[in-house]
């Protein structure tokens, strides 16, 4: 959208304090926001990746249970893996656009409107 | 065995190679008209970072759906069952690290490498280096995988048999690609891979809607046929038929299991994608949609993989020509003919070339970038001479990605570029982590854990199985295997993290709070990010 004159530079701004920026109430708010969604959620994913792994290698007797037809427990369990993929980035998205955009928005917006100028 | 193969022709190689051809000449048409629009260095790199998210989410797709992806998980599943689909569930998932912890936090403070964000708060040069040896290594290892699956799919398609005529056609493959790079910079490449993933996608979709008719959209049916056709009944459906036949299998395919997870938000032509778009926001659709694409194309490559092993069978697919790489056309050949087979080669072939001309971008840059342009010459380098210096190491790149793709020929593909995500987790993911959310690492922790990470993979690959002692070998006269897995990512992997760790405590260095302030103000915020050129 808004476009500067000499884009390949890169933009350092000096006399930024960034550390006061760091240190300010809605950074640090931005920063617990995005903290407490990414990290637990990446436990969370991981985990149950690695049960799935481990379960395709030390419990092929129960993958193997046919569920329907052809059908195993593993490929429902795979197929699994994907759904939560998709569900974990929708949901992501969701939170992102809710709860962090508006608020990096506004904190953007206060440092390009004011010291950075 | 060998009579059976020189029986075994499929298709008609004249009507393969036109259409092929015809690809070619519309992607240099393509590849031509954006070369007008390069002009700057960050054209160059970055293609202005003027893509949308969804275009480059295409794009990723485009780069990230390998010839291991189509042919190498289509064949695994086909010959070895549930295991080839352990594959794509590790590709898939490894997305999500992307997206929650690296896309749009790299795309807020770099502007052209991924060293742009590991160097962001530490010694210059030599962390550049590090990170461009590393970038250079991770993406030979992904450019002797494809280019080994150009020999191959060139051996089926062309009816190529020998040695000596496949590493003409790897030659060939070599020399174009160079070209989309010299002449189309980052958009051309990109739009390469754009088409290449429209058509990619378009083809598994077509193919697969044709296999599932064929069983009336019966999936249990389908799975059934493909364990009769099989020739090892239900162990198809179930893990242990590739990895786990003891022990120390079972290990490998956890190793394997933690470098394809860890692998993709590490991979160095991924990440370079992201600044191809204007925000970070951006970044983040583009994730969005990569994920989608790559998900559903693996939902589909599961039925191709069923459909050909139960359609063609795992016999006549291990003594094709190109071997289990083979399963896709050959599925192709059975359903629709010379036609559907020349087709969906085409698009084999045109993934091979696209992502190819993907690595060679990324390495050229990285060199140029990051190694002549910051760490030789300090940064006082005019852009056009650093773009001039990017485009020389493409050719040398491409040169040497031809020698080492021959001398590669003939291995499995997925197999290869796992052991290409195997060093990106070890040697690049540690490192990006630390430097974008732990306020205390500095310069001595990010070379011990690029290094570490970096020699450790290597080493081990050096000494495994994969290079020696095996039948299935790389060299298979000599012996010297002396690490037990194929896979490193399990050792290396939380080396470097331990590594990266070590170095930042146990160094006098204080981390410049500063700097991270910055980096972490511009990482969540996007001030001061590069916004897109205007042209």
């Amino acid at each position: 959208m808004s476009t500067i004159e000499h884009p390949s530079s890169l933009n350092r701004p000096e006399g930024q304090d960034w550390r006061e920026v760091q240190a300010s109430a809605d950074f640090v708010e931005l920063r617990r926001r995005l903290r407490r969604f990414v990290f637990p959620m990446t436990a969370a994913f991981l985990t149950w990746y690695l049960l799935y792994v481990l379960l395709a290698t030390y419990a092929r007797g129960f993958m193997s249970i046919k569920l329907v037809g052809n059908i195993n427990v593993g490929l429902v369990l795979g197929l699994l893996q994907f759904v939560s993929t998709f569900t974990i980035t929708w949901l992501y998205v969701r939170y992102a656009n809710r709860r962090l955009d508006p608020l990096a928005e506004s904190i953007r917006d206060d440092l390009e409107g004011g010291g950075l100028r | 065995m060998i009579l059976a193969q020189a029986k075994e022709t499929i298709g008609n190689p004249l009507i393969n190679l036109s259409i092929f051809l015809l690809f070619v000449a519309i992607t240099l048409v393509v590849v031509l008209r954006a070369s007008k629009a390069t002009k700057t260095a960050a054209d160059y790199y970055t293609a202005g970072r003027a893509f949308t998210g969804p275009q480059n989410g295409i794009a990723i797709s485009g780069d990230y759906l390998s010839a291991a992806s189509f042919l190498g998980i289509a064949g695994a599943i086909a010959v070895s069952g549930y295991d080839g689909f352990l594959y794509s569930i590790g590709f898939l998932v490894a997305w999500l690290v992307a997206l929650l912890l690296v896309a749009e936090m790299l795309r807020n403070t770099g502007r052209f490498t991924m060293a742009d964000v590991l160097s962001f708060r530490m010694r210059q040069r030599p962390v550049r280096t590090a990170a461009s040896i590393s970038t250079l290594t991770v993406s030979f290892f992904y450019l002797l995988a494809q280019m080994a699956g150009a020999g191959g799919l060139v051996a089926l398609l062309m009816n190529v048999q020998t040695k000596t005529g496949q590493s003409l056609v790897i030659v060939g493959v070599g020399i174009l690609m160079i070209v989309y790079v010299l002449v189309g910079g980052m958009k051309g490449t990109t739009w390469v891979q754009i088409i290449k993933a429209v058509l990619l996608i378009a083809g598994a979709v077509f193919m697969t809607l044709w296999v599932l008719a064929q069983f009336k959209v019966n999936i249990s049916g389908l799975l059934g046929e493909a364990s009769a056709g099989s020739g090892k009944g239900d162990a198809v459906l179930s893990a242990g038929l590739l990895y786990g036949k003891d022990a120390i299998g079972k290990i490998d395919f956890i190793s394997l299991s933690l470098a394809l997870v860890l692998g993709t938000a590490g991979l160095p032509h991924i990440l370079m994608r992201f600044y191809t778009v204007p925000t970070a926001k951006e970044a983040r659709r583009s994730v969005v949609w990569a994920i989608w694409l790559i998900g559903g194309f693996y939902l589909l490559t599961l039925v191709l993989g069923y459909g050909a092993g139960a359609l063609v069978g795992p016999k006549r697919i291990a003594a094709a020509p190109g071997a289990q790489n083979s399963a896709a056309p050959l599925l192709a050949f059975k359903l629709g003919g010379v036609l559907l087979l020349a087709l969906i080669s085409a698009v084999a072939f045109a993934t091979i070339l696209a992502v190819v001309a993907g690595l060679v971008m990324t390495a050229s840059a990285s060199f140029a970038h990051d190694f002549y342009a910051n760490v030789i010459k300090r940064g006082t380098v005019r852009a056009d001479d650093e773009v001039k210096v990017a485009r020389i190491t493409a050719v040398v790149i491409g040169l040497v990605s031809i020698c080492g793709g021959i001398a590669a020929n003939g291995q499995n593909i997925a197999f290869l570029v796992a052991l290409a995500f195997a060093v990106a987790a070890s040697a690049n993911l540690p490192t990006i982590l630390y430097s974008l959310f732990w306020k205390r690492f500095n310069t001595t922790g990010a070379l011990w854990s690029i290094y570490g990470g970096l020699i450790t993979s290597v080493v081990l690959i050096i000494f495994s199985p994969a290079v020696s002692g095996k039948p299935s070998s790389m060299f298979k006269t000599a012996d010297f295997d002396l690490f037990p897995l194929a896979n490193p990512g399990l050792i290396s992997i939380p080396v470097s993290f331990l590594l990266g760790y070590l170095g930042t405590v146990l160094s006098r260095e204080r981390a410049d709070q500063g700097r991270y302030a910055e980096m972490e103000v511009r990482a969540l915020t996007g001030v001061g990010a590069e916004k897109a050129s205007t042209h």
